[in-house]
């Protein structure tokens, strides 16, 4: 979660290799998407892979999922560097996910078809809500894409050895187009197979540089920190090396927990995953897997982290062409050399590619199974219409995620900031009306466009006035100053707000709640009569 | 939303008769009994571990054994708790809400909720 790669012509490795087991990768999946795509035939194979993927092997495509290039490299990055605030971040990621487990999965398999708005909908006026719906997923899709895309550029410039912007934003093209094809011809299928393959990769990589560094020390967790500090100092086991500077970064620090441990059980895409099981118990078992993949891998990070601290330096790591984010592919050249360095680099790919596709499958979705379909067909089309809009959608998008993603990566737009940003707007404009939704008889029309537009307004409107816009160094606009709030991470204020204003509109609001369809909601959530069942081939 | 073709299966009025029978009362119950606590539970541990970083860096640098202090040791507490939160609602969900949940869901499926009322099956 730290700064964009330099763009240097420095490299470390061989770019021969990293290409080539990328290359590898690419083929291999390519041709298990091809086969995956023989049986995409409706629009639950399309959306949802015909619910028909197991609940251990949607745990893993989740873990594919939501361990984005910001986890791997980003994590172990501000580990080596901020020592034990970097530690943080893994905790409030993992964390979240009880909030999925326990409030969200197993209800929203139950009465959802395809994407979010199904269940945001289901008792209220539909066309306003599923238009709020799909407006705040397409928001969430697209920052998280951008923050990818500009990652994907930034991390070939530094391990391929091609530089300039020329290059970055071809390396760019070559990501979306990929990503494009992987959606249009694989649909959630294919996307899951790809994401289930680069959590493989990415947990064994982890896993294989854990053993080494901790054999290193013996096995011993204390030498490693104590390696850690010798190279460092004492703070990198301490507290508050990169929060702890001023009261406005504790802020700071908290907005964000808030918004990390909020945000995962409103992102949309990861939602989406929960529909591709053929039960409630599947999306349950899917999630349990995907706890213990997501906790044993941020685990290894911590390892990674403070061995790349201890036997690279956070001196190497922030003079290095790809500075705090360096530090993994540091720790692997430093370890096993260019073959390690290579496979890393591969995965670290691998790991782009899997979540764009999920993102952009599930941005498709939302456009025209919500907009489309629903709003402007008022659910009158053709299902087959609506796929073809799917694909057509998924293509737009892919371009206009390739474009912004050329601008932010020239412009220098931190990936964290556009991580913690998508978070934030799913935190503030998704999960209240989730759980509102779900849990609360009373809960209206009104109250669920007010905590959707109110969240998303309020969320990006902060961040436009904060310091992270402008008027200071680090800004993307350092030559004006329009920043009046404080924090750079708007969940603190945007999240309560965002509850607030869901009770306040449904308080205010003269429409009677729908009972009957909350007893259909309620009945079929907890009970999963009348859920979607999986298709058979 | 289902096709209407799945939904003529039940009738606004056997989803109400289903939401007000004893048994789902009792599933909504043993349901939420589990995730309300436990969700404010863990939620409680999280601020409490991110408020204690923030502003009590002192305490959390103090040395527990070798070079691992409370601030690591609580960090990893926090994996522990949702590793162990996780496997605990497990087996609730599978020893407490499961079977009531698919007797309901077999008993739905035969309309048994259809008026008249079928009072002959009451189960908690």
């Amino acid at each position: 979660m730290a700064d964009l790669f330099a763009a240097e012509s420095a490299t470390i490795g061989e770019p021969a290799i990293n290409i080539s087991i990328f290359g590898a990768f690419v083929v291999v999946t390519l041709i298990i998407t091809f086969r995956a795509s023989r049986n995409n035939k409706s629009a639950a194979d399309y959306y949802a892979a015909g619910r028909n993927i197991t609940g251990t092997q949607n745990g893993l495509a989740i873990a594919g999922d939501y361990l984005s290039a910001a986890s791997f490299l980003g994590i172990a990055g501000a580990i080596a560097i901020y020592g034990y605030d970097g530690f943080l971040y893994s905790i409030g990621f993992l964390v979240a996910w009880l909030v999925a487990l326990l409030l969200v999965a197993e209800l929203m398999r139950n009465t959802a078809r395809f994407t979010m708005a199904d269940v945001l909908a289901f008792r209220m006026r539909q066309g306003p809500v599923r238009t709020a719906a799909a407006i705040s997923t397409l928001f969430v899709s697209l920052f998280y894409l951008l923050a990818q895309m500009a990652g994907a550029g930034g991390l070939v410039a530094l391990l391929l050895g091609v530089s300039g912007a020329a290059a970055e934003a071809l390396v760019v093209v070559v990501v979306g187009a990929l990503m494009i094809f992987y959606v249009l011809v694989g649909g959630m299928r294919g996307t899951t197979y790809v994401q289930m393959i680069k959590a493989t990769l990415l947990i064994a990589g982890a896993l294989v540089m854990t053993i080494w560094v901790l054999a290193e020390y013996g096995f011993n967790l204390s030498s490693l920190l104590g390696g850690a500090v010798a190279s460092e100092g004492q703070q990198v086991l301490e507290p508050g090396a990169q929060y702890g500077v001023s009261n406005a970064t504790r802020l700071d620090f908290i907005s964000l927990a808030l918004a990390l441990v909020l945000g995962t059980a409103g992102l949309p895409h990861v939602l989406m995953r929960f529909y591709t099981v053929p039960t409630a118990k599947d999306a349950r078992k899917s999630v349990v897997w995907a706890i213990w993949l997501i906790g044993g891998f941020y685990l290894f990070s911590l390892v990674i982290g403070y061995g790349a601290g201890a036997l690279v330096g956070s001196e190497a790591i922030l003079a290095a062409p790809g500075g705090v984010n360096a530090a993994a592919p540091l720790l692997a050249f430093e370890l096993g050399g260019t073959v390690l360095l290579g496979i890393i680099a591969g995965v670290a790919f691998a790991t782009i590619l899997a979540v764009v596709a999920g993102l952009t499958i599930t941005a498709s979705a939302s456009f025209a199974h919500d907009v489309y379909a629903s709003v402007l067909k008022k659910g009158q089309g053709d299902p087959n219409a609506e796929v073809r809009v799917a694909r057509i959608t998924a293509v737009v998008i892919g371009a206009v995620s390739i474009g912004l993603g050329i601008l932010a990566l020239q412009a220098g737009i931190n990936i964290a900031f556009l991580v913690a940003l998508a978070f934030a707007v799913a935190a503030s404009a998704n999960l209240p009306t989730i759980l509102y939704t779900l849990f609360w008889k009373n809960f209206t029309t009104q109250g669920a466009l007010w905590s959707i537009y109110g969240g998303l307004i309020v969320c990006i409107g902060l961040i436009i006035f904060s310091p992270v816009v402008s008027g200071s160094e680090t800004a993307m606009f350092s030559n004006f100053d329009i920043a009046w709030f404080p924090l750079r991470n708007p969940g603190l204020v945007s999240i309560p707000l965002s509850f607030f204003l869901g009770w306040l509109g449904t308080k205010v609001s003269k429409e009677k709640p729908d009972v009957d369809k909350y007893a259909e909601l309620e009945v079929r959530s907890l009970t999963g009569i009348g859920a979607e069942k999986a298709v058979a081939h | 939303m289902t096709p209407p073709n799945e939904r003529k299966l039940l009738t606004p009025e056997e989803y109400r008769a289903a939401q007000d029978s004893p048994e789902f009362t009792e599933l909504r119950r043993r349901f939420r009994s589990f995730a309300v606590p436990m969700t404010v539970a863990f939620l409680v541990w999280y601020a409490l571990f991110v408020l204690l970083s923030t502003y009590a860096g002192d305490f959390m640098s103090t040395q527990v054994f070798g070079n691992v202090n409370l601030g690591i040791l609580l960090g990893l507490g926090q994996f522990v708790s949702t590793f162990l939160i996780t496997q605990l609602y497990v087996r609730h969900a599978s020893k407490n809400t499961d079977p009531i949940s698919d007797e309901m869901r077999t008993r739905l499926e035969a309309h048994e909720f259809a008026a008249p009322r079928n009072e002959e099956t009451p189960r908690g």
